[in-house]
């Protein structure tokens, strides 16, 4: 007699695999990969290049020959996503040793020391990125000026937005701001910045992509602009010294942070009311930094403390249960 | 449109057999007729080896209140009084009957003419029960819970709404969909009977929107009704789950375990059953057949069948053009909430809906990879649990933890596993998890 | 001066008010122990080792007082100390020492893939119990272990494993504690806690079929099928048979292995006998089955590994 298989329910499948949301997400990136080519030209294709080849290959050996892991995840796309998102979070004049320690520490200590995919606290792109920062901070604060397509770390370098503003606010000076780019070429990109972050547009675009497929949901990129725009609002109503909103919102890693670092599945809450919460805190902590810290940027340490936040949210914000309404 | 409020899925369809009408199903050779067709207490064989029965004969009757009797569906004599695996996959007491001819008891009106209720005015709300209980109906939609049980609201409670299951939420089935299409009148009636049976004057019939033409029909047949209306529902699975229709179309919450629907003033039966309840009230006949798809997509030729109770489930895959080579997992009802089933020797019963066959690339699950807490199952649960934390404290047997989460909540509805994006296995852990904490839980109902 | 004389004064204040508070707290919330539990835990061997499948010894010393309050220490042992420290503790608490013979788990099932055939293929969580939620399982026996490796989990000291061959489990006679883990997660209720017998060796019904002798012989070549003729070759009447399936009492078995030439199935056997010298005799019963029982508990094979069967948890 033939053999059946025997399984409890449910027998039927969505197809849906961790494989299709994670290059959903790279896929999503592409307008934002391209903006960054038409820029940086050379500079972003070689850091891009860089370090997303060094996150796999970090990955695969870590898996194969550290933890001696059955079967690696490096198909199934974490590698790549969280070395494009290493990338865009780099300046694109950065010698290509700084990325190769960036993508080990990224991947080797954000990720596979806890066990490799799903496990991690933190976002390992920004542990990488973080990492960089504090490590080398003059290559990683001297931002290209954008339009030189074929210099690489020969490329002249600019004050960022983000560094005018908060030039502004030390000055005490309102005027300060007026050395701004536009708000058009900010939503395009016609300024300095890390490789991924200047294109607000390219980014939007990504975003609304994820949203369409239902890679992710608008909870946690909505809570981060709006609180961000309400926030800086309020204090540049209360002092002209403060940059506009929606030059806050536009400038720096904050597009690039609220629609594709801070909404990583794994570092991120479940519950929706958990994702609100961790969305406005993170908004918050980020306007507090940008205006009140020492670094004009705040976006990649906001996410890393509300992703050492994420267990205890979980554990506290609890979907409403089915009929617990009348249960009262 | 109308639909219930937290999580749901949209699994592909696959109403193979929508279009093809429902068919007399072959009479078989032998009849197995288990004394477990419905939840409660199995019923007590009354016949023995060598006796001659009718359609219509009792051959097991009903032990307790909550249980129900069984009649055959055939005639013929006794073969043995045995033990057979049916579609739970254990060995139950089972009588075997060797068919010859086809002869009906004298008291079943086989005849095709409408009764209806206004032809009837002397029934009562206890005759009705009565016969419905005497008839052996049970829940025709899985659930095979004893009918006039759920037609005997506890004391202190009162029905508000009777709400009908037409939704067949499970993806390829059809026999509801192709029952009203061919027994509206029928159907209305036996509606009719329930909400004369539990007192009320208001009744609904949900049906999802993907059956229009079940729509258009039912609600042009229920114009002569005022009381019974038409809702069409929203197409989202598990619409078919008994609270999640209550939500969706009367809009209450059923609080967690333990209360249960008359809470909140509803009575649900599945249209199937309203169907069942017509015959037996009105035509004097004990369930003996319903209809139950035959399908899957190596199937030569999908059907629905009107099948007698007892026939094997090999019959009436033979009628379907036999089984496909490639196939790799037969399931005894629809695809989320279904049964695998480990032979095709297993009888048609009470709660037969459907008949899945799935070829071997269809039904192997895939390979389980880590969690990636991308909080699809969260948004998929439609109790508003978290699917991924039940499985998890069951697997690591912290049943305090899972307790505390309302694991007991889980309605099992397969949401959670369809949707999860690593092929975790989640609902296979939450049942250990389920079933552990619930008899925890009466553990410690038993001390105080 | 004045400066000191403040500081002083300030934390002599804290100090009062913390003491006070501590006090109140104290006394407030104090739990009572029984005096019994650090008794008890005194005499335990303090490796905290975990072993007995309590955090800790005075973990397990609590759990010791709780079951001498309900009248027995039965399935109470501490591994490290043994038998011996099991008497003084059930001496502090007033109990009579159960000097039971050694016990040891003993799977009652030898549904291997030759004697029992898996109509069915499983697909799931391996977990006995998911197993069991499907129906019969990957055989058609509705007694025999499913072999998803439950009673390994719960295992504390790795004395139980799935041997990959019989896809049954095994139990490792050295490395048993008989804490009875096994038996209270199998949900089949195969494994049982028997009497090791004297030099290890006993006689065992390796079946707990319960179904019709027929039913149970169509499913396993190697089930009881109720026949009795073990219960009538007995001389010592220590089996008896019940619903189907015969039962050896330990207390009354003198190891004559009478029953297990009788059993025309070969669900009884042996265990740890020597080899038994091939006798001209005329006998019914096949030998062939018998070499397994003897090596048994012999554990060449590898180890398990202890996460073996955890990986699915």
């Amino acid at each position: 007699m033939k053999k059946f298989i025997v399984s409890l329910s449910p027998h039927v499948h969505s197809t849906d695999s961790v494989q299709r949301n994670m290059y959903g997400v790279c896929i999503a990136l592409i307008p934002a990969l391209l903006a960054s080519l038409v820029f940086f030209g050379l500079g972003a294709l070689i850091v891009l290049l860089a370090s997303v080849i060094a996150c796999v290959f970090f990955e695969w050996a870590i898996a194969k020959y550290i933890l001696k892991m059955q079967r690696t995840t490096v198909c199934d796309g974490s590698a790549v996503l969280t070395g494009l998102l290493l990338g865009f979070n780099l300046p694109s004049n950065l010698p290509l040793w700084i990325i190769v320690i960036g993508a080990l520490v990224a991947i080797g200590v954000g990720k596979m020391t806890f066990g490799g995919l799903g496990c991690n606290p933190f976002n390992p792109a920004l542990v990488g990125r973080v990492f960089l920062l504090v490590s080398f901070p003059v290559q990683m604060t001297t931002w290209p000026v954008s339009g030189q397509l074929t210099a690489y770390t020969d490329a002249a370098t600019a004050a960022t937005p983000l560094a005018v503003m908060k030039e502004a606010i030390k000055a005490g000076d309102p005027s300060v701001l007026d050395k701004l780019p536009d708000a058009v070429s900010m939503l395009v990109g016609q300024t300095g910045g890390c490789l991924g972050e200047v294109s607000a547009l390219a980014l939007v675009i990504g975003l609304i992509y994820m949203l369409c497929r239902r890679i992710i949901t608008w909870h946690i990129p909505v809570s981060i602009l709006a609180t961000v725009f309400v926030l800086s609002g309020v204090f540049h109503l209360s002092n002209p010294i403060y940059a506009s909103p929606d030059a806050v919102l536009m400038s720096g890693g904050l597009m690039l942070g609220a629609c594709f670092m801070a909404t990583d599945y794994v570092t991120s809450p479940m519950t929706p009311k958990g994702q609100v919460i961790y969305g406005v805190s993170i908004g918050l902590i980020t306007v507090i930094i940008r205006t009140f810290g020492a670094y004009p940027e705040g976006m990649s340490f906001a996410i890393l403390i509300m992703n050492a936040f994420t267990p205890l949210i979980n554990n506290y914000c609890k979907p409403k249960t089915f009929g617990e309404v009348t249960k009262k | 449109m109308k639909t219930f409020r937290l999580g749901g899925v949209h699994p592909s369809e696959n109403k193979l057999s929508a279009a093809s009408p429902i068919k007399q199903a072959e009479l078989p050779k032998q009849a197995v007729f288990s004394t477990y067709q419905h939840i409660g207490a199995p019923a007590k064989p009354v016949v023995a080896k060598g006796d001659v029965v009718k359609v219509g004969t009792l051959l097991a009757e009903a032990d307790g209140f909550v249980s129900a009797p069984v009649y055959s569906s055939v005639s013929g004599k006794v073969a043995k009084v045995d033990a057979i695996v049916d579609a739970s996959g254990y060995r139950r007491p089972a009588i075997f009957v060797d068919v010859e001819g086809d002869e009906w008891d004298e008291s079943i009106d086989r005849s095709q003419t409408l009764v209806k209720l206004s032809d009837r005015p002397d029934l009562t709300p206890q005759e009705i029960v009565a016969k419905i209980k005497a008839a052996g109906v049970v829940g025709m939609g899985g659930a095979t819970f004893p009918c006039h049980v759920k037609l005997s609201p506890p004391p202190g409670t009162k029905a508000e709404y009777v709400i009908i299951n037409a939704v067949e939420c499970e993806p390829y089935l059809t026999a509801d969909h192709r029952l009203m299409l061919e027994k509206p009148d029928e159907i209305l009636v036996g509606v009719a009977l329930i909400m004369k049976a539990v007192g009320v004057t208001k009744g609904f019939i949900g049906i999802e929107n993907n059956k229009p033409d079940a729509i258009r029909l039912m609600t042009e047949k229920a114009a002569a009704y005022p009381e019974i209306e038409i809702v069409p529902l929203q197409v989202k699975y598990p619409q078919g789950g008994e609270k999640q229709l209550i939500q969706a179309v009367i809009g209450r919450e059923v609080p967690a375990p333990p209360a249960i629907p008359i809470h909140v003033g509803a009575v649900v039966q599945n249209v199937g059953t309203a169907f069942a309840i017509y015959e037996a009230v009105m035509k004097n006949k004990p369930l003996v057949e319903r209809v139950i798809t035959v399908t899957g997509k190596s199937l030569q030729s999908p059907t629905n069948f009107l099948a007698r109770i007892g026939t094997p489930m090999s019959t009436l895959i033979d009628a379907c053009g036999g089984l496909p080579e490639d196939t790799g997992k037969v399931i005894g009802g629809g695809p989320m909430m279904g049964k695998a089933l480990l032979n095709l020797d297993v009888p048609v019963c009470k709660g037969s809906s459907g008949l899945l066959i799935m070829n071997e690339k269809e039904a192997r699950r895939g390979e389980e990879q880590p969690c990636i807490r991308c909080a699809k199952c969260v948004g998929a649960c439609p109790m508003g649990l978290e699917p991924y934390l039940l499985a998890t404290t069951s697997a690591f047997r912290n049943w305090e933890k899972a307790e505390q989460n309302n694991i007991v909540s889980c309605i099992e509805c397969g949401s959670c596993q369809f949707t999860c994006p690593s092929n975790r296995q989640l609902l296979d852990n939450i049942r250990v998890g389920k079933s552990t904490v619930m008899g925890l839980i009466r553990a410690r109902n038993a001390k105080k | 001066m004045n400066l000191i004389l403040i500081a002083v004064i300030v934390l002599g204040i804290v100090g009062l008010v913390a003491a006070a508070v501590l006090y109140a707290a104290s006394k407030k919330f104090a739990v009572y122990e029984d005096p019994r539990i650090s008794q008890v835990a005194e005499v335990l061997p303090q490796a905290n080792c975990g072993g007995c499948g309590y955090p800790g010894c005075s973990g397990f010393a609590g759990a010791c007082v709780k079951a001498a309050d309900n009248g027995s220490l039965e399935g109470y042992l501490c591994p490290v100390g043994g038998q011996a420290v099991m008497e003084r503790v059930a001496s502090i608490l007033g109990m009579s020492v159960s000097a039971s013979a050694p016990k040891v788990a003993v799977v009652r099932c030898n549904g291997t893939c030759e004697n029992r055939p898996r109509i069915a293929s499983f697909d799931g969580v391996r977990s006995c119990r998911v197993a069991l939620m499907t129906g019969t399982g990957e055989t058609a026996c509705a007694f025999g272990c499913l072999g998803c490796g439950d009673c390994v989990n719960v295992c504390q000291f790795g004395a139980i494993r799935i041997n990959p061959e019989t896809g049954i489990a095994e139990v490792d006679e050295e490395l048993c504690t008989a804490c009875g883990a096994c038996v209270k997660t199998c949900p089949r209720k195969i494994i049982e806690l028997r009497p090791k017998g004297p030099k290890g060796r006993r006689m065992v019904v390796k079946c707990v079929n319960r179904d019709k002798g027929a039913v149970a012989n169509k499913v396993c070549k190697a089930s009881c099928i109720g026949c009795g003729k073990c219960v009538k070759t007995c001389p010592f009447e220590a089996i008896t048979l019940s619903s189907n399936l015969a039962y050896i009492d330990p207390e009354k078995c003198k190891l004559c292995r009478k029953c297990e030439e009788a059993c025309p199935k070969n669900a009884i056997q042996a265990v740890n006998f020597p080899p038994r010298k091939p006798k001209p005799a005329p006998e019914t019963a096949a030998p062939a089955g018998r070499p397994q029982a003897e090596t048994q508990t012999v554990s060449e094979a590898p180890r398990p590994a202890q996460t073996e069967g955890k990986e699915n948890a």
